[in-house]
């Protein structure tokens, strides 16, 4: 907490490694727990070990091997992206609008999304479970991605309207300027700045399509539309007899993969994305 | 503002009374200008439709799949209406509010998820501000410590779950090991809850940290020097001078995590399915409709819990004035 | 290359506030001419509406004798400068530069030499690779002139584009930005809200207030002969002193003592049918410590005696501040120039009188000082228009 910067002594910096060690054990401990479990042989599973003592990827062949689980991982993929891209595309068109334009109804449209942004989900789970039967929705990938599309649209315009505020549109009159028609001016200028706000806002939506588990429980019964998070809950191991318990954690390690490697890459965009939009003004 | 306002205000004013003595007769009609009704120009309209429509396919989204739900839910909720005798569907009134109102289940659920919501955004404030401010400050591996906070967030909640589960699921897990073997914590009802607790504290912890750290970033270095050469020690510099700076960072943190923890149900669908009284209102919403099929009591809880983060929602903004997010006029620069 | 033309050109906003006003100014081809005024009279305004970027709402603008009131920006072939310069950060200065020729379609071996050119006269040569957030202010600010050079533009318009230099790399850019128009002699209007500037480096000069146009003409004839209070306000450095005056038959009855009204005075002053309330301007440099004047020309003028509140001695000269006990003068334009300073709170009380005197004066601070002013000098304003009373037309 020192404020004063002062020399970089070395005892400052042992306990700021102390400190980070702390947050690195709290972060990755249960991490590692699964991928531990999922790595354990069966006659091991429940020795309560933290690091397994006989290795293993029985689990992960096997979890390959449950038609169960790689139907639902594909539903999983599809699903999520259909969904990201859509409200990436819708969510930029409106964000756009509203940084960029003066138009009626912007701040009804500001306050409808946050009040979304806000909405106890399980609050539309019965209409939507009814409506959805009643359109042949239900249990369908449209029937998940549609309320996708809903709960992240409020966090792409979010965080897309705080990116794009940040352009300074001097730029778009300097390229009218240079010569540059509209489309040109949004094309060769506008649209390189935006990429990577979108590109940052595609991650966030992904994920939180990824993670979703009360619709994919909800408003799905079998196997045709459900998602690993879904599946999880109901899967009980490749045969009747096994203990599910490393099969389940071997699953859990493969849908992190995708998570892990965005945090890995992209931490800094991530953290702008998720910090632009919530504070301003 | 209002200086620029008078100013201008003044500008046009004092035109035409110079002009008069300058350019002869270039002053025109300054007077009736500010009178003149407000006409668009082609430009301006065409602004509009172009912002009207850009923003069009969104709203439709959202207002299709939200508003016409909810109005839906609140007509569900005024009937009879369980899946499993389809013939009996009939329009009772605020019979189904007076079952649900008068249930115990409801009132232990609805009391399970305040006391969630309470402990765990606490935990979740006192720690995301540590987390935070190590994020923010640390001088050693700032990259890595941003890096690995982020796991947390971006794990889907229901894997985290499980390796809770099966960390105190007796015999499998390393801390249900440390309690001592014979102990099952999570068919206890107070330790079910302390582990539904942690797990979601884990899990929400960083994102506070982060809405937190956008509000440490607008406390500037320079105040909290001139603070520390006022005499203030590290624990006041603190609570007197970053803490109100970031207050409005605070609030809205506060806000987004209190209303996202009240719809808890990842987790404790997990952990204990909501055995041993431990189920939120969304569990017991959940039940209603998926498992018991009812859609009318179902519906009627869905409203009532739509009804409380409306409530929450309104305290927040209303009474600690909380600015929501985006909610500023967003104009052009 | 072509000569720019306003022809009562007008902007009102959809809410009906009027932010320009009739604006008539003749540009000749090769002219460097300054819009200048504070925030909020509408020079940017007027250069948008040139550039294309703002509609005009009525009267015409015609570049080279042709309309252009409805073209599109790029189809009017003038190039811009911006205050923040405005450059593309995900392109290289060679890019950027480079920019207006290709989506002009020029071909790669000229688009090439044209930017070597610009990069070579403006000194960025070893910067062309560069990104902008790479360069200094002072680069990047160069690196916007140059893509408004390299498409020989038929107008140049500079939007403030000195304002976010540091003052002394403001200075050295000044000077370029003259050398270079000179060295093109391309049509240049620019806008700035300094003084300094628009003296320094106009042909001529339009003082703009409140979207009014108030006063075209070089900057010498600004500068001597201001049509209003507010262009001898705004023009001049420390700008000209004033004080509420009452004119009886041939003396002006002022705080400075009676000024006997020279022939020349009077005449105009009779000719513009003063009121007896007035306000007379005197610039500081008109001022000089008594006691280094002959006798003959000390009686030419008036002399008046104070306290020396502050004394700045620049070096080349000393400026000597006076508080003196007495109503300000007071007019609509006045204020207006005190809040644009900023100063509109700071000096409440009495008269601020600002003297500048030789090197050799022996005045000292908190001394009682004898100063001289020429009353030939002095300018008489009608407090209640502000229109100057002593302007012989121009």
């Amino acid at each position: 907490m020192a404020v004063i910067a002062g020399t970089d002594s070395t005892g400052r910096k042992i306990r700021w490694t102390l400190l980070d060690i702390v947050v690195v054990v709290y972060a990755l401990v249960p991490v590692l727990w699964i991928l531990s479990l999922s790595f354990k042989t069966p006659e091991t599973l429940n020795d309560g070990n933290f690091i397994p003592r006989a290795w293993t990827l029985e689990n992960y062949r096997l979890i390959f091997q449950t038609p169960e689980f790689v139907r639902a991982l594909a539903n999983s993929i599809g699903i999520a992206l259909i969904a990201t891209a859509i409200a990436v595309v819708l969510g930029t068109m409106a964000a756009y609008a509203i940084a960029r334009l003066d138009f009626p109804g912007k701040r009804v449209l500001v306050g409808v999304s946050l009040l979304i942004a806000m909405f106890p989900q399980v609050a539309l789970v019965s209409p939507l479970f009814e409506i959805e039967r009643s359109l042949g929705l239900f249990n369908t990938w449209p029937g998940l991605i549609l309320p996708y599309i809903t709960f992240s649209l409020p966090l792409a315009i979010y965080t897309l309207s705080a990116f794009f505020r940040e352009i300074p549109w001097e730029l778009e009159k300097a390229a009218k300027m240079d010569g540059a028609t509209p489309g040109q001016a949004f094309r060769r200028v506008i649209a390189p700045l935006a990429a990577p706000g979108v590109f940052t806002t595609a991650i966030l939506v992904f994920i939180f399509c990824w993670n979703d588990f009360l619709f994919a429980i909800s408003l799905t019964s079998t196997e045709a539309s459900r998602t690993v998070p879904a599946a999880l809950s109901f899967f009980t191991g490749a045969s009747q007899f096994e203990d599910p318990t490393g099969t389940i954690s071997a699953a859990a390690v493969v849908i992190t993969i995708p998570i892990i490697v965005f945090v890995l890459f992209f931490q800094r965009r991530i953290v702008a994305g998720l910090t632009s939009g919530a504070v301003k003004g | 503002m209002s200086e620029a306002s008078q100013l201008s205000a003044e500008n046009v004013a004092g035109a035409s009374a110079t002009a008069r003595g300058v350019r002869g007769g270039s002053a025109g009609s300054t007077g009736s200008a500010r009178r003149a009704k407000p006409v668009l120009s082609e430009g301006k309209k065409a602004e509009r439709r172009l912002g009207l429509l850009l923003c069009a396919p969104a709203a439709l989204v959202m207002i299709a799949v939200t508003g016409w739900p909810i109005i839906y839910s609140v007509w569900l909720s005024l009937q009879r209406f369980d899946l499993r005798f389809p013939d009996q569907r009939e329009f009772v009134g605020l019979d189904n509010y007076i079952t649900v109102l008068s249930s115990p289940y409801w009132w232990t659920a609805f009391g399970v998820t305040a006391l969630l919501t309470v402990v765990s955004v606490v935990l979740e404030l006192v720690l995301g501000m540590a987390l935070a401010l190590i994020m923010h400050r640390t001088i050693v591996g700032r990259g890595l410590v941003r890096t690995v906070a982020l796991i947390p967030y971006g794990i889907v909640t229901v894997v985290a779950a499980f390796s809770w589960y099966y960390a105190w699921t007796p015999g499998t897990g390393y801390l249900a090991n440390l309690v001592g073997p014979d102990t099952a914590l999570l068919t206890e009802r107070l330790p079910a809850l302390a582990i539904i607790v942690s797990a979601e504290v884990w899990k929400t912890t960083p994102f506070m940290a982060l809405l937190l750290m956008a509000g440490l970033a607008l406390v500037p270095d320079d105040l909290l020097k001139a603070a520390a050469m006022d005499g203030a020690s590290a624990w006041q510099r603190f609570t007197r001078v970053m803490v109100p700076v970031m207050k409005p960072a605070i609030l809205v943190a506060l806000l987004f995590r209190t209303l996202d923890a009240f719809r808890i149900f990842d987790n404790i669908f997990v952990l204990t399915s909501g055995a041993q009284d431990t189920a939120s209102v969304s569990m017991q919403t959940y039940n209603n409709l998926i498992k018991g099929l009812n859609l009318g009591v179902g519906s009627t809880m869905s409203v009532l819990i739509f009804i409380t983060v409306a409530i929450i929602a309104f305290v927040f903004v209303k009474v600690f004035g909380t600015a929501a997010p985006g909610s500023d006029q967003g104009g052009r620069r | 290359m072509a000569e720019i033309v306003l022809d009562k050109v007008t902007k009102r906003y959809p809410d009906g506030a009027l932010a320009v006003s009739e604006v008539d100014i003749e540009i000749a081809d090769g002219e460097f001419i300054i819009l200048v005024g504070p925030s909020g009279c509408g020079k940017s305004t007027t250069l948008n509406m040139i550039a294309g970027l703002e509609d005009i709402t009525s009267g015409e603008l015609r570049i080279g004798g042709k309309r252009m009131n409805e073209q599109a920006p790029k189809d009017r072939d003038i190039a811009m400068v911006f205050q923040s310069y405005a450059l593309y950060p995900h392109m290289t200065v060679r890019e950027n530069m480079a920019f207006p020729l290709r989506l002009a379609k020029v071909d790669n071996a000229t688009v090439e030499k044209k930017v070597t050119e610009a990069a070579k006269i403006l000194d960025l040569t070893q910067h062309l690779d560069r990104k902008p957030s790479n360069l200094s202010g002072g680069q990047r600010q160069r690196v916007a002139m140059g893509r408004a050079i390299v498409r020989n533009p038929k107008a140049f318009l500079m939007d403030e584009p000195l304002s976010n230099l540091d003052a002394k790399l403001r200075v050295q850019m000044r000077t370029s930005v003259s050398r270079l128009q000179k060295q093109l002699g391309t049509t240049t209007i620019y806008v700035t809200h300094d003084q300094t500037e628009a003296m320094t480096l106009g042909d001529r000069v339009v003082v703009m207030r409140g979207g009014v146009v108030q006063q075209v003409g070089a900057p010498q004839a600004l500068y001597d002969h201001p049509a209003n209070l507010f262009v001898a306000g705004f023009i001049g450095s420390p700008s000209m002193n004033f004080v509420p005056g009452t004119i009886e038959n041939d003396t002006l009855r002022t705080v400075l003592g009676d000024v006997p009204l020279t022939g020349r005075i009077a005449g105009l002053l009779a000719k513009a049918n003063a009121p007896r309330e007035v306000i007379m301007g005197v610039r500081p440099e008109h001022f000089e410590d008594a006691h280094l004047l002959d006798e003959p020309t000390r009686d030419r003028g008036v002399v008046f005696e104070g306290q020396v509140d502050v004394l700045e001695s620049m070096g080349a000269d000393k400026y000597a501040y006076f508080s003196l006990h007495g109503e300000q003068a007071a007019s609509e334009e006045l204020a207006e120039l005190a809040a644009d300073a900023g100063s509109a709170e700071v000096t409440a009380s009495g008269i601020e009188l600002v003297t500048r005197l030789s090197a050799a004066s022996s005045v000292a601070e908190g001394a009682t000082a004898k100063i001289w002013f020429d009353n030939d000098k002095v300018q008489v304003f009608d407090p209640s228009d502000g229109r100057n009373l002593t302007y012989a037309g121009r």
